[in-house]
This record gives structure tokens, C-alpha cells and sequence, in this order.
């Protein structure tokens, strides 16, 4: 099996072992950025010299006998919201073009301590907000199963970067379904954990009660992998809930569980996502699980309140690029003159309109019309899975209403926004949500199932997500790698 | 709430609250956009849900403490080397205050 096809598990254990050097593994991954990402452009950033000087150090420690952690040479690509110090990182964004962070993100830091090997600072969404990676400030990140489509968003270079073999493994944000979204519209595995699980020091915030690192993978074990080195309390992050995620057990099948399918996430379902899911019920009660039909009435407004939260947090977090401490400045006669000029120059239209919307509804007049209202659609939507909750293990519903679609599809905010129906309820729940690859569906593009489940049930999320992964059709790999046949780079 | 439209003179104060300078094209394009993803959010208006409590955060925590003990912060020289424009060690803005 060529290197860039391996599971991040198989990795590091042959690293470990000494049959394969870290040093191999990261050049194998580095030949296949540089032939594919051209097409793909997943990166913003390769971080070619660092990996490999990483890379030889880790080969050195194993060579003196040393420990060197679970993720042991196992590259790793980051979301180029999430720090690292020295390194640049701009959130997609012109306004941050060049900022150099004087700090490391804390899960940086802690799949660094692992043994992973940073390899690139991957492409999104400006701060975060799109659902199709066409926002970014740079450039548009192509689906490697289909370059003439979408990777999906906000962490769509995370997701590409892995369904594409340049890394096994990839970390995301997901603030309204950012991490599963792109993973189901790019065919790989990718997880929302609880709220408070993942530290967010060094992500750059964009609606801090919503957002949430998590891992991509092209495995649910792998996925699962790195999920356990990045949960952790941490100090430097005041909601950070103190406790890990301990990964075994996940394989211990569905037997005997109740699951329920959300029904709210039904409507406006693509024909071939439809199918995808139907395939995915037979699967799971031919392993064991009971399967029913379940009501959770609020989520249908999950949204609408989602659009007047998210932005309302984004327009306060946002306020911090104002061209004095980091980041760009244009400069204006006067202070107030330099903020709106920095900020007109800086940020791209989708920001400008959530930070204009957010303001909007924390005005006077509408606070309590929209953004109190939204607060406590909240609360209902959060009653509404805690009574599903009672009476089934976990939820099922599609990822995303539809495949991947073609870049321009989608230029009306709102039926962008529309992406995220089925991903957001659990962001304003707080509840672990994650996407599945069980397509295809339409046009032999990728479909994911989502598992959703109650705050810090993470293991019970993944027992069914390895259930679908058992009964799911082969994973949609990129034209080059069919041609390639085993082989990877050259 | 009487309309849902956000007419383009509300788009451009939205705009200057956010301190965003905007055009006057963008500023119709704007108002047209935002008032339609408020068109949509307002369903949630009709809902009565007088009395529910509002939810902030998904998880309810009270004040974090830690031990209060002495440990390095941020290098200010490497913080400073980020600014657009420092000077003995403080961050140069432009003037703030009016002329004399």
C-alpha cells in the first residue's frame, strides 16, 4: 500500500517499529501536495521545511529509544484559523495577511506533544463563515473527488486535504456544521465534539458559544484517534469541561440500541442523499439497532436563530481588527477614519454582511425581538433532542441536504446558508455531532449520514458511526489516485 | 415587528455602527440581502415562547477560577513585532482627539 494511502494508526505504528521512518512518510505527503494541490489548493501554506525538520527529530528520539507518542510521524494538516507561533496565519482573511501569531494553539500543542507533524495551514472560509470554502480571501478550494465542485466549508481545505491523501488527518472548526459538512461533501469522516470538550485557545474566534475544534479523518478509528489526543481540560480556556475521550469501546457494535431519525431533517432532501440514508437505516438494523421515526420540532428554527446568534458573536469578536494591534492597517485622517477604511479594505463581503446583520440584531429596538428570541429558541431546541434523548441512544439524519454542488451554485446568501440546515441544531445544543461517508449519492459524489448524540456521548456517536462505516460502499478517492491504481506518489 | 426590510439609509448606519465603510452600490445590495435572510429568521417571531429562558452559552458554568500564581505572558517585543506601527514598547495609533 503506498504511504499516503495508509490509516494514520498503521503510521505511526510502522513508525514505531521502525519500518517506516517519519522522514519517508512525511516526503510521500509532501510529493503529493506538490503534484495535486496545483488542481486542489487545499493549502494556504505548506510547511514543508518545518515537517521535515520535525520529522527528523521524531526519526532521532526513536532511533535513542524514546517515547514519542500515539500520532508518532503521522502528518497532520491545520485549519488556518488555529495558531501557531511564528507561523503565518490569517483565517483566509486580507485583513490578517502576514500576522505571525506569538502563541501556539493549545490542540497545536497537543498533537504536536503526540508525535504529529504539522504539514500545512489549510484553506476556508473568511473566519470561518461560508459553507463552501468560495469565501476565502485568497483563493477557491476545488473538490478533489470532482474539481469542477465545491469542497463545501468552512473547513473545505481541511476536508479536500484529506479526501485528497495529503494528509491522513486534518484538524477543522465547526461553529454551524463546518467540520461535517465538508467532510460529507468530500467523502470523508469528520466530528463536532461536545462544546467544552477541545480547547479553543488559538482558534480564532468567530461565535465563541458555538464554535468547536474536531478532527478529520478518512477512518472513524483514526478520527477517533485524534479526537483522544485533543480532548483535555485546559487551563487557558474557561470552558473547557475538564474531562478526555477515551476511544475504546467504539467498536463495540449497535446491538441492541435505539436510534432515531430526525425528521425535521428530512425536508428538502436531495433524492440521491435520500437514498444514502435509507441505505444507512437498512445498514444499521441489519446490525442490530432499532429504528424509528422521532420529532424534534424546534430544530426546524435552529436556522433562523442560528443566523442572528452566530453573527450577533461574530460582530463583537470581530470587532478586535480594527488595524491597531495586528493585522492590516489603512491608514485614515483620524482613529475612526482608519477602522472603517482597514475594515472596508480587509474583510470580504460574507463577513461584512454577518458582522453588519449581527449588529443589526444587537441593536436597540431588535435585541430582544431577535437576538433574546434566538436565545430562547435555544433553550427549546435544546428540550426538544433532551426528550429524544430519552427514548433513543443517538440521532441519524443526513449531513447535508445535497452533494457537493458546482462553484457560483449558490451566490444568494440564504441558499447558502441552507447548507447547514441539518448541522446547526446541534452547535446550539452543544452536542457532539458527526458525518459519516455512506454515499454515493447524485452525479457518484460523496454523501454523508450525520450521528448526532447527548452532550459527551461521544462513544456512543462512534460505535454507530463504525457501524455505518462497516456497511458503507467504497470511499470516493480522487481521478489521480484511481489512475495512480495502489501506487501514490512518485 | 413591522417590516422586515432594512432600507438602504439603515444599511449604511449598520454599517458605520460595525465601522465598515461601505458604497452606496453595496449598500443597496446589502440592504437587499440581509433584509432577506431577516425575512427568514423571523419565523421564529411568531413563535410564543413567552417565558422560556434564554440560553447564552450550551454549557452552564459559573465563574472559572484557577490558583493565582505568578507565570510568564506573551513577549511584548514579539506581540509588538504584529502591530502595524509601535513605539517604545506601546502600540501608535493615529490621533484620537480632535485638534486643538
Amino acid at each position: 500500500m503506498a504511504i499516503v494511502d495508509m490509516a494514520a494508526r498503521e503510521i505511526a505504528s510502522a513508525v514505531r517499529n521502525r519500518e517506516l521512518s517519519a522522514t519517508e512518510v512525511v516526503e510521500a505527503h509532501l510529493s503529493e501536495i506538490s503534484a495535486h494541490d496545483r488542481e486542489v489548493a487545499a493549502f494556504l501554506l505548506v510547511l514543508a521545511d518545518e515537517a521535515r525538520h520535525r520529522a527528523r527529530s521524531i526519526d532521532e528520539a526513536i532511533a535513542r529509544g524514546e517515547e514519542v507518542g500515539p500520532l508518532a510521524g503521522v502528518p497532520i494538516a491545520v485549519k488556518d484559523n488555529m495558531t501557531l507561533r511564528g507561523v503565518e496565519t490569517t483565517c483566509a482573511s486580507r485583513i490578517l495577511a502576514g500576522w505571525r501569531p506569538p502563541y501556539t494553539a493549545t490542540v497545536v500543542q497537543r498533537v504536536e506533544s503526540a508525535g504529529a507533524i504539522v504539514i500545512g495551514k489549510t484553506n476556508l472560509d473568511e473566519f470561518a463563515m461560508g459553507s463552501s470554502t468560495e469565501n476565502s480571501g485568497f483563493f477557491p478550494t476545488r473538490n478533489p473527488i470532482d474539481l469542477s465542485r465545491v469542497p463545501g466549508g468552512s473547513s473545505g481545505g481541511s476536508a479536500a486535504a484529506v479526501a485528497a491523501r495529503f494528509t491522513p488527518l486534518a484538524l477543522g472548526s465547526d461553529t454551524g456544521g463546518s467540520i461535517r459538512q465538508p467532510a460529507s461533501l468530500c467523502g470523508v469522516v469528520g466530528a463536532k465534539p461536545t462544546y467544552g470538550l477541545v480547547s479553543r485557545y488559538g482558534l480564532i474566534a468567530f461565535a465563541s458559544s458555538l464554535d468547536q475544534i474536531g478532527p478529520f479523518a478518512r477512518s472513524v478509528e483514526d478520527a477517533a484517534a485524534l479526537l483522544s489526543v485533543i480532548a483535555s481540560r485546559d487551563p487557558m480556556d474557561s470552558t473547557s469541561l475538564g474531562v478526555g475521550f477515551d476511544a475504546s469501546g467504539i467498536a463495540e457494535g449497535v446491538q441492541g440500541m435505539r436510534i432515531g431519525v430526525v425528521e425535521e431533517m428530512l425536508e428538502g432532501v436531495s433524492s440521491g442523499v435520500a437514498s444514502v440514508l435509507d441505505s444507512a437505516i437498512a445498514a444499521l438494523e441489519a446490525a442490530g439497532a432499532a429504528i424509528e421515526r422521532v420529532s424534534v420540532p424546534a430544530a426546524r428554527y435552529g436556522l433562523s436563530a442560528y443566523y442572528l446568534i452566530a453573527p450577533a458573536e461574530a460582530s463583537s469578536n470581530l470587532a478586535r481588527f480594527d488595524g491597531v494591534r495586528y493585522g492590516l492597517r489603512v491608514e485614515g485622517e483620524d482613529i475612526t477614519e482608519t477602522y472603517l477604511r482597514t475594515r472596508e479594505r480587509g474583510f470580504g463581503a460574507e463577513v461584512k454582511r454577518r458582522i453588519m446583520l449581527g449588529t443589526y440584531a444587537l441593536s436597540a429596538g431588535y435585541y430582544d425581538a431577535l437576538y433574546g428570541k434566538a436565545q430562547q429558541v435555544r433553550t427549546l431546541i435544546a428540550r426538544d433532542f433532551a426528550a429524544a434523548y430519552e427514548h433513543f441512544d443517538a440521532l441519524i439524519s443526513p449531513t447535508s441536504p445535497t452533494v457537493a454542488f458546482r462553484f457560483g451554485e449558490r451566490s444568494d446568501p440564504l441558499s447558502m446558508y441552507m447548507s447547514d440546515v441539518c448541522t446547526i441544531p446541534s452547535n446550539l445544543a452543544g452536542h457532539p455531532g458527526m458525518s459519516v461517508p455512506f454515499g454515493p449519492a447524485e452525479n457518484g459524489m460523496p454523501a454523508g449520514v450525520q450521528v448526532l448524540a447527548p452532550a459527551l456521548r461521544e462513544g456512543v456517536m462512534f460505535r454507530v458511526a463504525m457501524a455505518l462505516e462497516a456497511a458503507a460502499s467504497e470511499a470516493a478517492v480522487p481521478e489521480w489516485a484511481k489512475a495512480a491504481g495502489s501506487g501514490g506518489a512518485a | 415587528m413591522s417590516s422586515d426590510q432594512i432600507s438602504r439609509d439603515e444599511t449604511l448606519h449598520i454599517a458605520h455602527l460595525a465601522r465598515l465603510a461601505i458604497t452606496d452600490e453595496e449598500a443597496d445590495l446589502y440592504s437587499r440581502q440581509l433584509s432577506a435572510v431577516l425575512a427568514h429568521a423571523r419565523d421564529i417571531g411568531a413563535l410564543d415562547i413567552a417565558g422560556v429562558e434564554p440560553t447564552m452559552h450550551a454549557v452552564s458554568m459559573r465563574n472559572v477560577m484557577r490558583e493565582d500564581v505568578v507565570a510568564d505572558s506573551l513577549d511584548r517585543e514579539e506581540v509588538l513585532a504584529s502591530a502595524p506601527s509601535s513605539e517604545a514598547g506601546m502600540f501608535l495609533v493615529p490621533r484620537i482627539m480632535g485638534e486643538e
